[in-house]
């Protein structure tokens, strides 16, 4: 198995969602985070002072695939969140080394 | 027209055409019937007291809404816009101490805060004779506001007692122990603001307009003693207690300006209670007010975030909320005697100044004014009372008389060029109060139980540490 982690636009979330319901991947879990990589900021100006904004709103999601299933699911992401401009985002693959369904404590790739 | 018939016309009237009657000169011709016939003096005396009664209804019932609307000001509205500003780990810690100060100022209002303010006693200060409330009842005071019960003015006074030193906590937000709060604040309405109030609008104060003041000041609805005691105040508080830590690299901006913004909405809403309930009646000079009122926010709003458009390309949000504030501030104490156009003038020069206070002279000398108290408050309160002098016309209000009764000239324009004299002597005065009491309650609470929350309490935020709870609790 393996852990999929997008960091992505904020924009893009709609698209890659889409992308992976047409290659038929379910699962995934979403949350808004902030962060910086060669993107620069921006300033926020609040009555005059000047408020230098360098970790920009992105949305990270996470799925965990069934190895056989990983590469499509990375060419989905790939071509749904590219722009083509510095900010696209970044993923990242790891290994997991079991899952268990709570409900039922099924382990492994059935669980997923 | 006999006696019977008279009774049967007026006693027939319903409410609104006896208010009409009142105003037109109907009743004074009635009053003074050319025949003098004897039998129509009670009847003719009952009808005056039903007029009476009939405006001092109106009147009455349009005070006591002013009353709600100015209340509103302070909680939710102060409470909401300065809430907004401050990090969220210190919204619950600001939005209480405007709450707090609903319920202090209310209670040592009825203890002797209104007798120091209203009650007869010597040109600086009130005397006792209201203390506790005593004799303050249906009956109207007639030297304050002849139409309504002296209880709704005390009320309507009340809630400006409220308000003003509520303002004063935007200066030394995110850092004050609430205890300490608490303490400067009982004082200060003491050392500061009953004085001043008693000084402009109590009879025979030193500064009064009409009820023999040195100095006739003009000041409607609280230029001098509402903004310019609360701004200069707060920018001593700010100098005293130090900048909040980290400030100004590592002060996060406003957690919310949408709070603000709702907050400044219900400030603007509010306002027309605090400068048109002014007139304390409901005629045509409440209207005046109620017009200059609109007139000055909506031109503050041009001036800061116009200034903002032409600077940094952009119009903010909080620069436009923050300009209407600033034109609220400047014609509260012209409402009463100036024009629309006049309105727009005060608004728009108080919206620049705002803007230029916040954006260059607080960066320029670095204090820590952190929701601009000073800047806004102080600062376009002081444009406000002294451009009051300048603008106040006899044709709005005609407040000066001389002995035979004849209207006099009011504002400079109007060629009364002394106006802007004593306008200048109350702004004199007023700072001069509020800088001195400030320091010297400052001082008293210092030693007493210590101003500032201890570093690690700051980094935590008054939420937690001041009250033991947060604003935002996220769990599900």
């Amino acid at each position: 198995m393996t852990k999929l982690e997008a960091i992505i636009r904020p924009a893009s979330l709609d698209a890659v969602k889409n992308a992976l319901h047409e290659i038929g991947i379910e699962g995934m879990t979403v949350i808004e985070v902030r962060g910086h990589g060669r993107q620069k900021g921006h300033t926020e100006l609040y009555r005059g002072r000047e408020y230098s904004v360098d970790l920009l709103p992105k949305i990270k999601i996470e799925m965990v695939l069934p190895d056989s299933r990983v590469e499509e699911t990375v060419q989905a992401v790939l071509r749904a969140a590219r722009t083509g401009q510095i900010g696209d985002g970044k993923i990242f693959l790891s290994r997991i080394n079991d899952a268990i369904r709570i409900r039922n404590e099924e382990r492994g790739e059935a669980a997923l | 027209m006999d006696g019977s018939l008279l009774r049967v016309f007026f006693g027939t009237l319903p409410f609104r055409a006896a208010s009409f009657l009142f105003a037109s000169p109907l009743p004074a011709a009635v009053a003074a019937p050319a025949h003098g016939s004897a039998a129509l003096a009670p009847q003719i005396a009952a009808l005056q007291q039903q007029l009476a009664a009939a405006r001092s209804a109106g009147d009455n019932a349009w005070m006591l809404v002013c009353c709600a609307l100015v209340l509103l000001m302070t909680g939710p509205g102060l409470a909401l816009f300065y809430g907004g500003l401050v990090r969220r780990k210190n919204v619950l810690g600001t939005m209480m101490q405007s709450f707090a100060l609903m319920a202090i100022v209310t209670v040592i209002w009825a203890l002797f805060g209104y007798s120091l303010c209203f009650a007869p006693g010597n040109v600086f200060i009130g005397g006792f004779r209201y203390l506790f409330l005593r004799g303050v009842g249906a009956a109207p005071n007639a030297a304050y506001a002849p139409t309504i019960p002296q209880q709704t003015f005390m009320l309507f006074q009340l809630m400006f007692a409220i308000i003003t030193p509520a303002l004063i906590t935007g200066a030394f937000a995110e850092r004050m122990k609430f205890k300490a709060m608490a303490l400067f604040m009982i004082l200060w309405t003491i050392v500061v603001y009953d004085p001043l109030a008693h000084m402009v609008w109590g009879q025979g104060g030193f500064l009064n307009a009409t009820l023999g003041g040195r100095f006739p000041t003009l000041d409607f609805a609280g230029g001098t003693v509402v903004h310019i005691s609360s701004g200069v105040s707060a920018l001593v508080c700010a100098l005293y207690l130090g900048k909040r830590l980290g400030y100004p690299r590592e002060v996060s901006p406003p957690h919310s300006v949408v709070l603000s913004f709702i907050g400044a909405c219900l400030l603007w809403f509010g306002w027309f209670g605090f400068n048109a309930g002014s007139a304390l009646a409901a005629g045509s000079l409440a209207s005046s007010a109620f017009v200059a009122t609109q007139f000055g926010a909506a031109a503050g709003v041009l001036g800061w975030a116009g200034a903002e458009w032409l600077r940094n390309g952009k119009p903010s949000a909080l620069g436009a909320i923050s300009g209407a504030v600033a034109g609220l501030v400047a014609i509260t104490p012209a409402s009463g005697f100036v024009g629309p156009m006049s309105s727009l003038a005060i608004g728009f020069i108080a919206g620049l100044l705002g803007y230029f206070m916040v954006t260059f002279i607080k960066s320029r000398f670095a204090y820590d004014d952190s929701l601009d108290a000073f800047g806004v408050h102080g600062m376009c309160g002081t444009a406000g009372a002294l451009l009051t002098g300048v603008f106040a016309t006899v044709a709005v209000n005609p407040v000066f008389h001389d002995a035979s009764g004849r209207a006099l000239a009011v504002g400079l324009l109007d060629g009364n060029p002394g106006q802007l004299l004593n306008q200048l002597v109350a702004v004199a005065i007023s700072w001069g109060l509020a800088i001195v009491g400030t320091l010297v309650i400052l001082k008293v609470v210092d030693m007493a139980v210590g101003l500032r929350v201890s570093p690690d309490q700051e980094s935590q935020g008054l939420d937690l540490s001041q009250h033991g709870e947060e604003g935002y609790n996220l769990e599900v």
